[in-house]
C-alpha cells in the first residue's frame, strides 16, 4: 500500500479507481449530537470579514467586482490568486484576484461580449476577432444547425433557457479522486483506456480517442495549475489539509475550464472525514483545525463567480453557481453516511453566516440518526439555507455514492453524467392547443397549422385531444433542439477536466424539463369541473378566459385534480421516451423551473385557470400561489403524488412557513419539521426546499436591503441572497404561499 | 350518516394541541367575541356540509404525519353528535383527539345533553378551554354570554380527569390587569388537571377579514399587548419570569 494511505483499511479501492469502496471501507459513522462543534478560528473570522467586504463592494459596483476582458480562462490561464495568503488554509481562485470574473468564450463570444458590456467592460478586440474569425464557439455551431422552427419556438419561449449560448453544466467530476489517487494515477487510468481504443476507426472510436486525449491534457494542466500554488498533486494527499486542498484544486480547474450553469461539487464531507479522523487519531489535527478546513473550503466555494448576461439572470436570478454539495444519506448496508464532518459542513452556516452557496443538499432518509435529523431541522429553521432530497427514493437505483447536480438531478459520482436540457412550457402548450399553434403573445403561427378550438365553452375532451397532439409536436421539436445543442457542446466546449474525473465508460442522461405544470393542471381542472369561456380577440385568439363555478385546485390533496397532474407528467415523459436522444442517453425529465417561472409567466398569456397574462407561474412542481388552502400537508401530499419514476431528474417543491406555524418553541418546531420531512419522504416526495420566515420579514428586507446583507432564502432548487433578486423576483417570492397558523 | 358544517381545515396544525395535528374549523358559534379572528365561522348556516365519513377519510390521509386531530371553530360542540362520532372513529385509528372550545353549550340542567358530554369525555383526550374573563359582566361584554357555562364546564372536565389546556387571550384594557389575572389564576388553581396555561397575546390580524366581510370591528382602538404585559401575564398565570 502507498505510504500516503497508511492507516487506511485496504480494499478494492487500492487496485482500481473506486472512491466509493474507499469510503465504505474506511468511514466512521457518527450518531451523536452537535455538541462537539466549535466556532470559527481567528483566521476564519478575519478571512470571512475580508470576503464579506469584497462582496459588499461587488454589490456596490452593480453586481460585478471586476472582470477579465482579455485572458481566456483555461485551467492554467491565470497566476495564483489569494484573499490573504497567510490566513488561507485552502488556496486557489478562478483568476489572479478574488471576485474577478473570468472570460469564458467557448460557449459563445457574443454572450461574453454582452455580459461584459452590461457591467461597463469592453471585450478585448483581439479576443473578439479570434473567437469570431478563427475559433468557432458552441453557440455558432448550434445556430448553424437550428431550423427555422427551433428558432421560432425559442423566440416564443415555449422552449426556454436552452444551454445554446452558455455552458450546459450539470456534470460533476469526481473531485475526490484527485485527493485519493493523485493526478498521475488518474492519467495512467486514461492512458490505459486509450491503448484499448484501436481497430476500425469508426466515428465512435475516433471520438473516444479524441475525448480521452483531451482528458489527459486537462489532467496534466491540473497539475500545472496546482504548481502555481506551490503544490505537487501528482501523488495522493497525505493528510486532511492536503485532501481538502487537492479536492478543491480539482473543482477549481473545472470552473476555470467551464462556465456551466450548474457546477456542482459532489458529496465530499464523509470522504474528507476519513482523512480528518485519521489525523485526529494521529494527534496532528484538532477539532478547531478540522472545522477551519471546512470553513475555508466552503468560503472558497462561496466565491465562485461567472460572467452572466441580464437574460441569463432573468432565468437564474441572484448569481447562482449551484456548487451543490450533497450530504447524508444511507449506505446500502444499512449504516447512515453521517459522520462528524456532515455536521462540520452544515456548521459552516453558523461560523460564516448563512449563504446560498454551496447549495447544501441533505439526502434525507427516514433511517438517518435522530440527532442528525434534529440538527438539520435546527439549521433550516435558523438559516433557510438547506434543501432536502429523498435518499430512500433515489438510493434503490442510484446506490450510495451519488450526488445532486444543480438542484434535483442525481447522478452516480464518476459514473453518470447528464445533458442538461432546460425546460418547456406546458401551460403555453395548452394555449397553443386552444389557439391552433398561434402564439397568444406574438400572434404568429409557431407550430404547424392546427385547427383551433372554436366552441363557446371549452370542452375537456376536445381540449385534451388537441393538447395531446400539440405536445407531440412540442416534444419532437424540443428533443431535436437538445440533440443539436449537445452535439455542438461536445464538439466546441467539451468538459475535458470534468470527464477526466469520470470512469472511462459513463452512463449519460438526457434531461428535459417541464415549466408551468400547476398552471396547466389547474387550467385543465377548470375546463373539466367549471365552465370556461374563452374571450377571443379580433383574430380569434383566446386572450383571456371567463370561469364560472369552482374547480378543484392542485395543492389540496384532491385526487380529482392531482390525477390530472400525474397523467400529464406521464404523458409528457412517454413522448420524450419515444424520441431519438443524443449519444444513446437515457431520457428523463424534471419538474423544476429555477426562477424562470417568472419569465415564463411573463411570456405566457392568460390561462384557463384564471391566471392573468404575464403573471408568474409557481416554481417547480409547486401549486399555484395561495391556491393550496388546506395547509402545508395537503400541499406537500399533492406534490408527492407526482410519479418520480416518470420524472427521475427531479421534482422540485419549495416550501415556506412562518416560524410560529411550525410550533411554539424551537424544540417543537424542530420536532415538527423532522416529522414533516419524514412524512413527505415516506409518501414518495422527492425534493423540498425549506424556508422558515414571515412575509413581514421579506417586506422589511425589500425595503431595507442594507439591514439584511446575508438574508438567504430557498427559491427553486437553490438558495439565493434575497437582496440579489430583482424587484420582480422578490415580489414573486413574497406572493408565494407562506403557510401560517390560522 | 352524520353530517356537519365545516368552515375549513388546516392539515398542519402545530399550535392547537400537542404535536402535529389535523385541525377542523367547524362552522357556527353563538359567542360574538369582539376580538374573534374567525368571524366568518359565526354563521350557523354557513360552511360546507360534509359527512363524518368524508371528514374521517380526509384525516386518515395524513396519518403518518399527525399525532392527532383538533376540532376548533367556530364552536365545535354546537355539533356535538358529529364530534362524538368522529372522535370515536379516530380513536380506533390510534389518533388522539382534542377540542378547542368555549363550552358555550354546556348546561348541567339538560340531562340529555349531559349524557352526550359524558360520551364526549370518553373519546376526547385533550380540551383546550378559553376562559376569557373571570368576571361575568366583563365576559358578557366581550362575548354576549355569561361565563357560568364555561366555569361549570371546566369543573366538569376536571371531575372527569381530562387533560385541559387553559387559554387566556390577553387584551389590554380588558383583562391584562393584575386583578383580573389573579382572580383567573385563583380559579385555575381549583382545577387539578390543567396541563398547560397558554397566554395568547391579542392581535389585530383579523382586521382585514372584518373589512372584507363588511363587519364593524369593535376593538379598533385596542392596542396589541406589549412584551411587558405578556411577561407579566405569564408570570402571574404560569409563575414564569
Amino acid at each position: 500500500m502507498r505510504e500516503e494511505w497508511a492507516g487506511f483499511k485496504p480494499g478494492k479501492w487500492c487496485d482500481e479507481i473506486s472512491v466509493r469502496n474507499f469510503i465504505q471501507t474506511n468511514y466512521t459513522e457518527y450518531k451523536g449530537d452537535d455538541s462537539f462543534l466549535v466556532g470559527p478560528t481567528e483566521a476564519t473570522t478575519k478571512l470571512n470579514e475580508k470576503v464579506k467586504a469584497l462582496e459588499a463592494d461587488e454589490v456596490k459596483r452593480g453586481g460585478v467586482y471586476n472582470a477579465d476582458t482579455f485572458v481566456v480562462s483555461t485551467i492554467t490561464s491565470h497566476e495564483a490568486g489569494y484573499i490573504d495568503k497567510d490566513l488561507e488554509k485552502v488556496v486557489g481562485l478562478q483568476t489572479e484576484m478574488p471576485f474577478k470574473r473570468s472570460l469564458q468564450p467557448f460557449g459563445g463570444i457574443r454572450m461574453s461580449e454582452k455580459a461584459l458590456a452590461e457591467y461597463g467592460y469592453t471585450l478585448n478586440p483581439a479576443i473578439k476577432e479570434i473567437f469570431t474569425k478563427y475559433r468557432k464557439t458552441h453557440n455558432d455551431g448550434v445556430y448553424d444547425v437550428y431550423t427555422e422552427e427551433m428558432r421560432l419556438a425559442r423566440k416564443a419561449a415555449i422552449i426556454t433557457g436552452l444551454p445554446d449560448s452558455y455552458g450546459r453544466g450539470r456534470i460533476i467530476g469526481d473531485y475526490r479522486r484527485v485527493a485519493l489517487y493523485g493526478v498521475d494515477r488518474l492519467i495512467k487510468y486514461k492512458q490505459d483506456f486509450m491503448s484499448t481504443l484501436k481497430g476500425d476507426m469508426t466515428d465512435s472510436v475516433i471520438r473516444s480517442r479524441e475525448e480521452t486525449a483531451e482528458q489527459i491534457k486537462a489532467l496534466k494542466q491540473l497539475k500545472v495549475m496546482a504548481e502555481k500554488y506551490g503544490f505537487d498533486i501528482s501523488n495522493p494527499a497525505k493528510n486532511a489539509k492536503e485532501a481538502v486542498q487537492f479536492l478543491y484544486f480539482g473543482y477549481l480547474a473545472a470552473v476555470k475550464d467551464q462556465n456551466g450553469a450548474a457546477m456542482s461539487i459532489g458529496r465530499n464531507a464523509t470522504f474528507l472525514d476519513i482523512y480528518i479522523e485519521r489525523d485526529i487519531k494521529n494527534g496532528v489535527l484538532t477539532e478547531e483545525e478540522a472545522q477551519e478546513l471546512f470553513d475555508h473550503f466552503v468560503m472558497k466555494l462561496r466565491m465562485v463567480r461567472f460572467m452572466r448576461t441580464p437574460e441569463y439572470n432573468d432565468l437564474f436570478s441572484g448569481d447562482p453557481t449551484w456548487v451543490t454539495e450533497s450530504v447524508g444519506g444511507m449506505s446500502i448496508d444499512g449504516r447512515s453516511l453521517i459522520t462528524k464532518s456532515s455536521y462540520r459542513l452544515l456548521h459552516t452556516l453558523y461560523n460564516l453566516g448563512s449563504a446560498p452557496e454551496p447549495n447544501i443538499t441533505v439526502l434525507w432518509s427516514n433511517n438517518l440518526p435522530d440527532n442528525f435529523k434534529n440538527f438539520c431541522a435546527k439549521v433550516s429553521i435558523a438559516t433557510s439555507s438547506i434543501q432536502y432530497e429523498n435518499d430512500d427514493l433515489m438510493r434503490p437505483e442510484m446506490g450510495d455514492d451519488y450526488a445532486i447536480a444543480c438542484c434535483v438531478s442525481c447522478m452516480k459520482l464518476g459514473k453518470d453524467m447528464q445533458f442538461f436540457g432546460a425546460r418547456t412550457n406546458l401551460a403555453k402548450c395548452l394555449l397553443y392547443a386552444i389557439n391552433g399553434g398561434v402564439d397568444e403573445k406574438l400572434k404568429i403561427q409557431v407550430s404547424p397549422k392546427f385547427e383551433a378550438i372554436k366552441s363557446e365553452v371549452l370542452d375537456y375532451q376536445e381540449v385534451m385531444e388537441k393538447y395531446n397532439q400539440m405536445m407531440d409536436w412540442l416534444c419532437d421539436l424540443y428533443v431535436n433542439t437538445l440533440n443539436t445543442i449537445h452535439y455542438m457542446h461536445d464538439k466546441y466546449s467539451y468538459e475535458a477536466l470534468e470527464m477526466a474525473l469520470h470512469n472511462n465508460e459513463v452512463r449519460r442522461f438526457f434531461a428535459t424539463g417541464i415549466a408551468g405544470l400547476s398552471c396547466a393542471v389547474d387550467s385543465l381542472s377548470a375546463i373539466k369541473y367549471a365552465k370556461v369561456v374563452p374571450i377571443r380577440d379580433e383574430n380569434g385568439i383566446a386572450v383571456d378566459f371567463k370561469i364560472e363555478g369552482d374547480f378543484p385546485k392542485y395543492g389540496n390533496n384532491d385526487d380529482r385534480v392531482d390525477s390530472i397532474a400525474k397523467d400529464l407528467v406521464v404523458n409528457f415523459m412517454n413522448k420524450i421516451r419515444a424520441k431519438h436522444t443524443y449519444r444513446d442517453s437515457i431520457p428523463s425529465t424534471s419538474i423544476l423551473t429555477i426562477t424562470s417561472n417568472v419569465v415564463y409567466g411573463k411570456k405566457t398569456g392568460s390561462t384557463p385557470d384564471g391566471r392573468k397574462a404575464g403573471e408568474p407561474f409557481a416554481p417547480g412542481a409547486n401549486p399555484m400561489h395561495n391556491r393550496d388552502t388546506k395547509g402545508a400537508l395537503a400541499s406537500l401530499e399533492s406534490v408527492a403524488k407526482l410519479p418520480y419514476e416518470h420524472a427521475r431528474d427531479g421534482i422540485s417543491n419549495t416550501f415556506s412557513i412562518v416560524p410560529n406555524a411550525l410550533g411554539k418553541d424551537v424544540s417543537s418546531q424542530t420536532k415538527n419539521l423532522v416529522k414533516l420531512l419524514d412524512g413527505y419522504c415516506s409518501g414518495g416526495g422527492h425534493h423540498l426546499n425549506i424556508n422558515v420566515f414571515s412575509r413581514e420579514l421579506l417586506l422589511d428586507a425589500q425595503a431595507h436591503p442594507e439591514m439584511y446583507p446575508q438574508l438567504t432564502i430557498r427559491v427553486s432548487g437553490y438558495a439565493v441572497k434575497f437582496n440579489k433578486l430583482t424587484k420582480e423576483q422578490q415580489d414573486e417570492v413574497i406572493s408565494r404561499t407562506i403557510h401560517s397558523a390560522m | 350518516m352524520l353530517e356537519a358544517r365545516i368552515h375549513s381545515v388546516e392539515t398542519f396544525g402545530t399550535v392547537d394541541g400537542p404535536g402535529i395535528r389535523y385541525v377542523v374549523f367547524m362552522q357556527g358559534c353563538n359567542f360574538r367575541c369582539k376580538y374573534c379572528h374567525n368571524p366568518d365561522t359565526w354563521n350557523c348556516m354557513g360552511g360546507t356540509i360534509q359527512s363524518v365519513q368524508e371528514v374521517f377519510e380526509d384525516i386518515i390521509k395524513y396519518k403518518r404525519y399527525i399525532q392527532g386531530v383538533t376540532l376548533s371553530g367556530g364552536e365545535p360542540l354546537l355539533q356535538i353528535d358529529f364530534v362524538i362520532e368522529l372522535f370515536s372513529m379516530l380513536k380506533k385509528e390510534g389518533l388522539d383527539t382534542c377540542i378547542d372550545t368555549s363550552s358555550q353549550t354546556f348546561d348541567p340542567s339538560n340531562l340529555e345533553l349531559m349524557a352526550k358530554f359524558d360520551k364526549l369525555m370518553d373519546v376526547c383526550d385533550y380540551i383546550l378551554l378559553d376562559i376569557k374573563h373571570i368576571d361575568d359582566s366583563k365576559h358578557r361584554w366581550l362575548t354576549g354570554w355569561s361565563n357560568q357555562g364555561v366555569l361549570d364546564f371546566a369543573k366538569y372536565v376536571d371531575s372527569k380527569n381530562k387533560t385541559m389546556w387553559l387559554r387566556y387571550v390577553l387584551v389590554p384594557g380588558f383583562n391584562e390587569d393584575n386583578d383580573s389575572l389573579n382572580k383567573w389564576k385563583n380559579f385555575a388553581n381549583t382545577l387539578t388537571n390543567v396541563a398547560k396555561i397558554e397566554v395568547l397575546p391579542y392581535h389585530k390580524m383579523a382586521l382585514d377579514k372584518y373589512k372584507k366581510l363588511g363587519m364593524d370591528y369593535a376593538l379598533t382602538d385596542t392596542i396589541e399587548p406589549t412584551k411587558e404585559m405578556v411577561d407579566n401575564a405569564n408570570k402571574l398565570l404560569n409563575g414564569k419570569e
